[in-house]
């Protein structure tokens, strides 16, 4: 168990690809941290720099305060849990779990004792002779993650460990593995491109964007104030209006010819100031009846979300989504207005938030 | 009635399989037919027995199995078989084909390119190159060495042979390898190497229990062409003596030189059944599902 820095981490391909660009980064000693950006963004590279599977072009990893960035990855002390498992397919899960100690020359007995411990734990008992291909996906995963914990390394490095499990298994498996780190008060780091698995695990996480980091923060911090139009498009599962608007008197924001409240960043501005307008679905409330302070639309699409609806109007200040909740009637083609709640409106000036 | 699928009938469906099956017994199952029956004869090139071939039985099988010339023949094929399949083209093209794998570019192809060089020319070139390479007198290989003098395919027949033979089949193994390493897990391999695996640890669990069957079947085509090779006569002829006359070279000199078409016959059915008996040999090893995961069973159920 050890913190883990990251300093000016840099990853340059032969061929002038720059994956990582001056990554700095402090994972806490017993954190849960996620790496959530889209495909491209560098998160696995970074995953796999810190393994010591990618080797670093510019820049420092330490481990528990000692730098590993020159070692390779058998000697770093970190496990890690790839999408695919990696199981190996000849081993039973006792072997499979068994293999770390075994490449440390430890006894066949105590090995199999430990292995039979670890497996113990995940609930595994019953399964000890099967061999992967008659496991389940979530038993798999638990036979990995069984693996990485078997040799008690000081971090554990997950590459999307939840998504080659079905949607139900998905959520049983996440509350598994936030309980086990729990448990286990080891150092974690995880690489997803789902940002409801980033919020809904991490203690922090860290959006990524072309090789660099654009914001660090608790799950509550990314969702509330994201730093940048960025990351504000990317967390939330439905992603946040954000309008091109500009700085009017008095604290208001005008977004075409709707004039709205501008929320706690508009006093810093002077009027005329170009701003993108941001408003989260949730943070909008629907009317059918014409309001002053709101955008107007006509209805085009209503998405059925179960306990509430996805509604999108189009309208003169562009296209914009309001969460509607389930008891309200909303028909397709109507004129409809939409009222943003003023303290939870961000503005943001040159793509960063508006303190 | 047509009970079947295409609503052929019996009579046509076998019409139409009527061809391929007439030519296949014309050309394949006849003349086996013919050679086990020709094996249990007298039957001469030339004489009187030739004329009027009599039945002896199993004298001919007996007759090879007492003569000493045919168990030092088959010594000799044991021997470049594990020589220079078994041991050389498969060792070698794996060791290839391992440190290609992540290579790009120039050297990959180069090194390729060479190696398939050596597969694909006629075995006429490649046996005259070989005899220029190895001369007594003026041999690329003595002026390289600074060993003027040395008769190799004379004073070392057997190794020469088997040294040939590596560099004339090894392209096989390393594409077949090759193409084997493709499909190993990249993510097996690094779950290895962050438990700290050195370069042999990850062969042995992760590579060969990966690639067991393509490992297998290379292992029993090339141990069924070398062991039916005849290339090595355009280097030695058998010589010097019969110190590299195996076995297809001994059944071409008894048939073909001697003239002893029923004994030939009998010795090409024996090296027939000993071909056997290595397949069955791999194909049992392939067969051993409990080992061998799923996928590498199943290529090759049917033989």
């Amino acid at each position: 168990m050890s913190a883990i820095d990251l300093v000016r981490l840099s990853k340059v391909y032969p061929g002038g690809v720059t994956a990582l660009d001056g990554v700095e980064l402090a994972i806490a000693d017993g954190e849960f941290f996620a790496l959530l950006g889209p495909s491209g963004c560098g998160k696995t590279t970074l995953l796999r720099t810190i393994a010591g599977l990618e080797e670093a072009t510019g820049g420092a990893v330490l481990i528990g305060g000692d730098d590993v960035t020159a070692l390779p990855p058998g000697r770093r002390d970190v496990a890690m849990v790839f999408q695919d498992y990696a199981l190996f397919p000849h081993m039973t899960v006792t072997d499979n779990i068994a293999y770390p100690l075994r490449i440390r020359q430890v006894g066949g007995a105590e090995r199999r004792a430990k292995a039979a411990g670890t497996a113990g734990e995940l609930g595994l008992d019953a399964l000890l002779e099967r061999r992967p291909a008659q496991l389940s996906g979530g038993q798999q995963q638990r036979v990995a993650l069984a693996r990485a914990m078997a040799c008690h390394p000081r971090a554990f490095l997950l590459d999307e460990p939840l998504s080659n499990l079905d949607a139900r298994m998905r959520l049983e498996a996440r509350t598994f593995l936030k309980r086990l780190q729990r448990e286990l008060r080891i150092t974690c780091v995880f690489v997803t491109h789902d940002q409801a698995e980033a919020l809904a695990l991490a203690d922090r996480v860290a959006g990524m964007e072309d090789g660099r980091v654009r914001q660090v923060g608790t799950p509550a911090e990314v969702f509330r104030r994201p730093a940048n139009t960025f990351v504000a498009s990317f967390i939330g599962s439905t992603p946040m209006n954000l309008l091109e608007g500009e700085v009017r008197e008095g604290g208001r924001v005008a977004v075409g010819p709707a004039e709205v409240p501008g929320g706690p960043g508009a006093g810093a501005l002077a009027p005329g100031d170009p701003v993108v307008y941001g408003v989260r679905p949730e943070y909008l409330t629907y009317a059918g009846e014409p309001t002053g302070g709101a955008f107007s639309g006509e209805v085009t699409v209503v998405e059925n979300l179960g306990s509430a609806q996805l509604v999108t109007l189009d309208g003169e200040s562009g296209s914009i989504q309001v969460v509607v909740d389930e008891d309200t009637e909303v028909a397709p083609g109507t004129a409809a207005w939409a009222v943003p709640r003023p303290d939870r409106v961000l503005l943001y000036r040159d793509g960063a938030l508006v303190p | 009635m047509a009970t079947d699928a295409a609503g052929l009938g019996r009579g046509r469906a076998a019409a139409f399989v009527a061809p391929a099956l007439l030519l296949i017994a014309a050309f394949l199952v006849f003349p086996a037919l013919w050679t086990v029956y020709l094996g249990a004869t007298d039957y001469q090139l030339t004489g009187l027995a030739a004329a009027d071939p009599q039945v002896t039985g199993l004298d001919n099988v007996e007759r090879a199995l007492d003569e000493e010339e045919f168990t030092h023949s088959l010594g000799l094929t044991l021997q470049f078989v594990i020589g220079s399949a078994v041991l050389g083209q498969a060792v070698l093209g794996f060791a290839i084909a391992w440190l290609l794998r992540e290579r790009g570019g120039a050297l990959r192809r180069l090194v390729e390119g060479l190696v398939l060089l050596a597969w694909i020319l006629p075995s006429s070139v490649v046996a005259f190159l070989w005899i220029a390479l190895l001369d007594r007198d003026d041999g690329t290989l003595n002026s390289l060495l600074g060993t003027p003098g040395t008769a190799w395919l004379v004073e070392h027949p057997m190794a020469s042979i088997i040294v040939f033979n590596i560099w004339r089949g090894t392209a096989f193994s390393m594409m077949l390898y090759a193409a084997a390493l493709g499909t190993v897990s990249p993510t097996q391999l690094e779950t290895a190497r962050l438990a700290g695996a050195s370069g042999w640890q990850q062969l042995r669990d992760v590579v060969f229990p990966a690639i067991r069957g393509h490992i297998l079947t290379n292992l029993l085509l090339i141990s069924l062409w070398t062991f039916n090779d005849f290339t090595p006569f355009l280097l030695t002829n058998g010589g010097p003596g019969d110190e590299t006359e195996m076995i297809p070279v001994f059944i071409y000199k008894t048939a073909i030189f001697d003239g002893e078409l029923g004994y030939g016959a009998a010795l090409s059915v024996l090296m027939l059944l000993i071909n056997l008996v290595i397949a069955l040999v791999y194909v049992r090893l392939l067969r051993r599902r409990d080992r061998a995961p799923k996928r590498t069973a199943e290529v090759v159920k049917s033989p």
